[in-house]
C-alpha cells in the first residue's frame, strides 16, 4: 500500500536484508537500490523490490548512466530504466555528475572531466532526455574527486546550479562526498556546504570512507564503514540550515546486519526530526 | 588542458588502461589516478566472484580475483548490469593456462551462469500437464512444448561438471569416490527459487528440440535416439513436476 509519507532517513537496501527489510516499521524508513542490479527480465530479486516498495517508499539511484560522457545516454539502458520506474513507482530517482559508459565499453566507477560549457551543454541535453524517457525529474549527485583537473571553467556548485536551472533536474548532495573531496583537493567543506544551493536539493547521501591504503593521503570513498564523526557534524549542519530531507545511509561493503544499520539510520533521523523543528521555529 | 570532451575521455580511457596517453601525465602523476584504475578494475573482478560463487568456492577467493583480472583486462564489461556480466568467462576458464589442471572449471562456471539466467529469467504461468492427456496420439505427437526462459539445461559428456557444482554450492564435500563420466543439468525455478536436478544426456536432447520448436513426436524420436530404453512418460513427467514449460501449443 502506498500512502502520503514523509520521507526521513533510508537505507541502501541489500539482498541479504529483504525479509528484514519488508517487516520494519521504523519511522520514515525508505529503501534506495541501484535500478542496474534490478534491470532483469522476472524473478525472485524483481519481485522482492516490489514487495518492498508496498511497504516503504523506494528510490532509484543510477550509477551507469553516463550523463557526463560526451554522447547521448543509452537508449536501450533508458527503456529498462523506464520499465523498472513504471513497474516500481519510486518516490526518487538519481543520477550522478560523472561518466562511466564510453564507447561500448562499461568502466565501474564514477569518473571525472574538465566543467567547461561544452560540458554543460552535452549534460544539460542528456539529462534533458533522461527526464524525457522516464518521464519524471531526476537529481543529479555531487561525485568524489580524487584529481585535480586543469581545465574547469565553473565551480562544481555553480555547474550543478546551471544544470537545475537549466533542466529542472534537482541535486542529490552526497556529504561523503564533500567531506572526501575537501581532504583530497583541499578546499573547506563547511563553505562548500553552506553555499549548496538548498532549495534544489531532493536527497542527502551518508556514507563511510576509509584512508587509501596506498599511504597517498587520500581518503577513498569506500562505503565500507560506518559514517564518520566529521561527515556526521556536516551533516547537521546541513540539516540545521535546510531542514529536513531525504537521507540516505550508504553501505555497500563490509555490510553488516540490518538492526546496525538501522541503529545508524536513527541517528540520521533524530538529527532529521531535531533540524526540521528548529527551521520551522526559524520559519514560522 | 585544452580538448574537447570526447577527446578528454578517450584519453581518459587510454591512460586508465595503462595505453599510450601523454595528454593525461598531469593526471596520471598524481597519486589520485590510481584510485580510478584500481576502481575500475575491482569493480568488474568483484562482480565477476560474485556470479560466479560456485567456482570461487572450488579454486578459492585469490585464485578467481587473479584470473578474473586477467579476464577483465581481455573482456570489459559492455552493459552496466554486471549481474549479467562474464558470459564468456566459462570459455575463458577453458582456455585459461593456469586451469589446465581443472578441466572441468569453465563447465563448472556454465552452471553459475545458468542459475543467474534463471533466478532472472522472466516470470511464466505453469502449464498444466492435464493439457496433454486428452490428446489423441496423432496430435501429442503435432504439438509443441515451450521451455520456459527460467528452465535452463546442459549436458557435459568430458566430466561430472554438475556433481562438483552441486556439492560446492550446496556448500557440501566431494565424495571422495567421483564417478567421472559426462553428466547434465536441468535448473529451473519453483516458489522463486532456482532448482537444480540432474539431467540425462536424452532430456537435454529432448529439451533442445523443445526449444527449437519440433513438435513432440520429432522431439521424442531424437532423445529415444540418443538413449534408446528412453521411458519417455517418466521423463515428460518429470520435466512438468521441474515446472520446465511455459507452453502447450496443441495443433
Amino acid at each position: 500500500m502506498k500512502t502520503v509519507f514523509q520521507m526521513g532517513a533510508g537505507l541502501g537496501l541489500k539482498p541479504n536484508h529483504y525479509p528484514d527489510a519488508f517487516d520494519c516499521a521504523a519511522e520514515g524508513l525508505w529503501f534506495e537500490v541501484h535500478p542496474e542490479n534490478y534491470m532483469v527480465e522476472g524473478g525472485p530479486r524483481l519481485a522482492w523490490l516490489e514487495a518492498i516498495g508496498s511497504q516503504h517508499p523506494l528510490s532509484l539511484h543510477g550509477v551507469s548512466l553516463s550523463l557526463a560522457a560526451d554522447c547521448p545516454p543509452d537508449e536501450s539502458h533508458l527503456k529498462r530504466f523506464k520499465a523498472l520506474v513504471d513497474r516500481i513507482q519510486p518516490a526518487l530517482i538519481s543520477e550522478h555528475l560523472a561518466w562511466s559508459a564510453w564507447r561500448g565499453q562499461y568502466h565501474p566507477d564514477l569518473l571525472p572531466f574538465p566543467r567547461t560549457v561544452e560540458a554543460l551543454q552535452r549534460i544539460a541535453s542528456n539529462i534533458q532526455r533522461t527526464q524525457e524517457a522516464l518521464g519524471r525529474s531526476i537529481a543529479i549527485e555531487n561525485p568524489t574527486h580524487y584529481l585535480s583537473l586543469p581545465g574547469h571553467e565553473f565551480s562544481e556548485i555553480e555547474f550543478l546550479t546551471e544544470l537545475s536551472i537549466r533542466t529542472g533536474c534537482g541535486l542529490l548532495l552526497d556529504i561523503n562526498n564533500v567531506h572526501i573531496s575537501a581532504h583530497n583537493l583541499g578546499f573547506d567543506a563547511s563553505s562548500y556546504l553552506d553555499a549548496f544551493p538548498a532549495e534544489a536539493i531532493m536527497e542527502i547521501h551518508l556514507a563511510g570512507h576509509a584512508a587509501d591504503p596506498g599511504n597517498t593521503q587520500l581518503l577513498i570513498d569506500t562505503h565500507d564503514a560506518p559514517i564518520a564523526e566529521d561527515v556526521w557534524q556536516l551533516y547537521r549542519r546541513v540539516i540545521e540550515r535546510i531542514g529536513m530531507r531525504p537521507t540516505l545511509i550508504e553501505r555497500d561493503d563490509n555490510i553488516p546486519g540490518f538492526d546496525v544499520l538501522l541503529a545508524e539510520r536513527a541517528r540520521a533521523q533524530m538529527l532529521l526530526n531535531i533540524g526540521n523543528r528548529r527551521v520551522s521555529e526559524v520559519t514560522i | 588542458m585544452n580538448t574537447s570532451l570526447a577527446s578528454f575521455q578517450d584519453a581518459f580511457i587510454d591512460a586508465l588502461y595503462e595505453r599510450n596517453s601523454t595528454e593525461m601525465t598531469t593526471l596520471i602523476e598524481q597519486p589520485g589516478f590510481l584510485v580510478y584504475r584500481n576502481t575500475v578494475l575491482k569493480g568488474s573482478v568483484d562482480a565477476l566472484v560474485a556470479n560466479f560463487p560456485t567456482v570461487e568456492r572450488l579454486v578459492g577467493t585469490e585464485w578467481i580475483k587473479a584470473a578474473g583480472t586477467v579476464h577483465v583486462r581481455q573482456s570489459p564489461p559492455t552493459d552496466s548490469r554486471l549481474l549479467q556480466y562474464g558470459a564468456g568467462f566459462p570459455d575463458f576458464l577453458n582456455a585459461f593456462e593456469h586451469a589446465r589442471e581443472l578441466p572441468y572449471l569453465g563447465d563448472v562456471a556454465r552452471l553459475d551462469l545458468l542459475w543467474t539466467q534463471v533466478h532472472c529469467a522472466a516470470d511464466e504461468p505453469d502449464v498444466d500437464p492435464s493439457e496433454l492427456a486428452n490428446l489423441s496420439p496423432a496430435d501429442l505427437a503435432l504439438s509443441r512444448l515451450t521451455p520456459k526462459a527460467a528452465c535452463r539445461w546442459a549436458w557435459f559428456p568430458d566430466n561430472p561438471a554438475y556433481t562438483l557444482w552441486r556439492f560446492n554450492r550446496e556448500e557440501r564435500d566431494i565424495p571422495d569416490e567421483l564417478d567421472w563420466r559426462g553428466e547434465g543439468a536441468l535448473l529451473t525455478r519453483k516458489q522463486a527459487q532456482v532448482c537444480w536436478q540432474a539431467a540425462s544426456v536424452a532430456d537435454c536432447t529432448f529439451l533442445d528440440a523443445c526449444a527449437a520448436h519440433l513438435p513432440l513426436g520429432q522431439a521424442a524420436e531424437k532423445a529415444l535416439e540418443v538413449q534408446p530404453d528412453l521411458d519417455f512418460s517418466e521423463l515428460i513427467a518429470r520435466l512438468f513436476r521441474a515446472d520446465a514449460f511455459a507452453s502447450v501449443s496443441i495443433p
